[in-house]
């Protein structure tokens, strides 16, 4: 029976078909989605902030970009999932807030890290939905791989 | 870092007092500029593990008007007004109406309501920061209003997320402010930062250190 895992905040989650991951409410953050179709297992990340700028101790590597993709490519493999066959997917990273604060900048910032971080291990990214204003909510299908993204007010997006 | 996972019922009930002046004199605010009677819920200090806050108003993809202040000074904070999207679009009205008398059934949250409701937010959190600070005799400052209309859970993740730098927790202090007679439930937040709470509980007398526990249990 197929269940839906929810994703919250600063948190990594791997499951099998035919479970759905779902992310709600992503303003800034972003979600990391990486799929091995022949496996038909998946993990996704939900990740607040670029990097441990503080350095504190981290209980939650989903929390910062740079922990959360090792630890999320970690528990992947782990899973016995090949990085070779890995799709992956993000989407979040939105401006909510325009005007002059400093929770302006954090979203594209989320975008560019995870973007960096995944370079740096020459992973692709087979589909993305990332920026502009409006918050999301991301689903997950682990029987297909597919990922929709539901915004407010403009038609669900597929990746 | 302090660690703000676990509270005594001194320290709840001391922030609880110091807020329910604030919120109290911003009411009285909000019911001047209505013309209305407004009642509001004693705070309520809840400690929110990060990864549930955009869970604690109900259905996490409701769509909500969210007005975010960040106040600055002795204890940095952040301010969070939520309300459903036709009563916010009602509250705007009355600003409106008060300034050009037109009637009251706008639907779209066009320039003129965002701008209302910035200027209803700016309001509400002056003079609760004023109650704040002559009780506290810290000085605080407010920044310029943000406005956005989005799934309620969005809104909250993303005012929330720099809480993440230091703490997996967010000091929420929430309460609910009720304009009876037209039915406007609008609900306040208080975000106090990461060393502002220990500021705060020394500036009530409180005394300000708690049990330095390494455990991240939470309580409800």
């Amino acid at each position: 029976m197929a269940e839906v895992i929810r994703v919250g905040m600063s948190e990594i989650v791997v499951s099998r078909s035919p479970n759905v991951l779902a992310a709600v409410g992503l303003g800034s953050c972003v979600a990391v989605c990486v799929y091995d179709p022949v496996t038909a297992t998946g993990g996704m990340a939900h990740i607040m902030l670029p990097q441990n700028s503080l350095s504190v101790e981290v209980k939650k590597p989903g929390k910062f970009a740079d922990t959360a993709i090792p630890e999320l490519l970690e528990q992947f493999t782990r899973m016995g999932a090949a990085l070779s066959r890995a799709e992956i997917k993000i989407s979040g990273g939105a401006q909510m807030f325009g005007g002059d604060n400093h929770l302006l900048m954090i979203g594209p910032r989320n975008v560019e890290a995870v973007e960096r971080l995944l370079a740096e291990r020459n992973l692709k990214i087979a589909g993305k939905n990332v920026g502009e204003k409006s918050g999301r909510s991301v689903r997950f299908d682990l029987a297909t791989g597919l990922v929709s993204v539901k915004m407010l007010n403009s038609p669900e997006v597929i990746l | 870092m302090e660690h703000v996972n676990k509270l005594t019922s001194i320290q709840r009930d001391a922030i609880k007092e110091v807020c329910n002046i604030g919120v109290g004199h911003a009411a009285t605010v909000l019911s001047q500029l209505m013309k209305k009677k407004v009642t509001m819920t004693v705070p309520r200090v809840n400690l929110v593990a990060l990864s549930e806050v955009g869970d604690i108003l109900g259905q996490p993809e409701d769509p909500m008007v969210g007005i975010y202040l960040r106040v600055f000074g002795d204890a940095p904070a952040k301010v969070l007004y939520l309300f459903p999207r036709e009563e916010a679009l009602f509250l705007a009205g009355f600003l409106l109406e008060e300034k050009k008398g037109t009637e009251n059934n706008r639907n779209i949250l066009g320039e003129l309501e965002i701008s209302a409701l910035k200027e209803i937010g700016n309001i509400l959190t002056g003079a609760y920061i004023y109650a704040f600070s002559n009780f506290t005799e810290l000085n605080l400052i407010t920044s310029v209003p943000a406005l956005t209309f989005d799934m309620v859970s969005a809104i909250l993740n993303t005012v929330l997320v720099d809480v993440g730098t230091s703490s997996d927790f967010a000091l929420l202090v929430e309460t609910k402010l009720t304009a009876c007679e037209v039915k406007i439930t609008g609900h306040f937040f208080l975000i106090p930062d990461a060393g502002s709470l220990s500021t705060i509980l020394k500036a009530l007398g409180v005394k300000g250190q708690w049990p330095k526990s390494s455990g991240s249990e939470c309580r409800k």
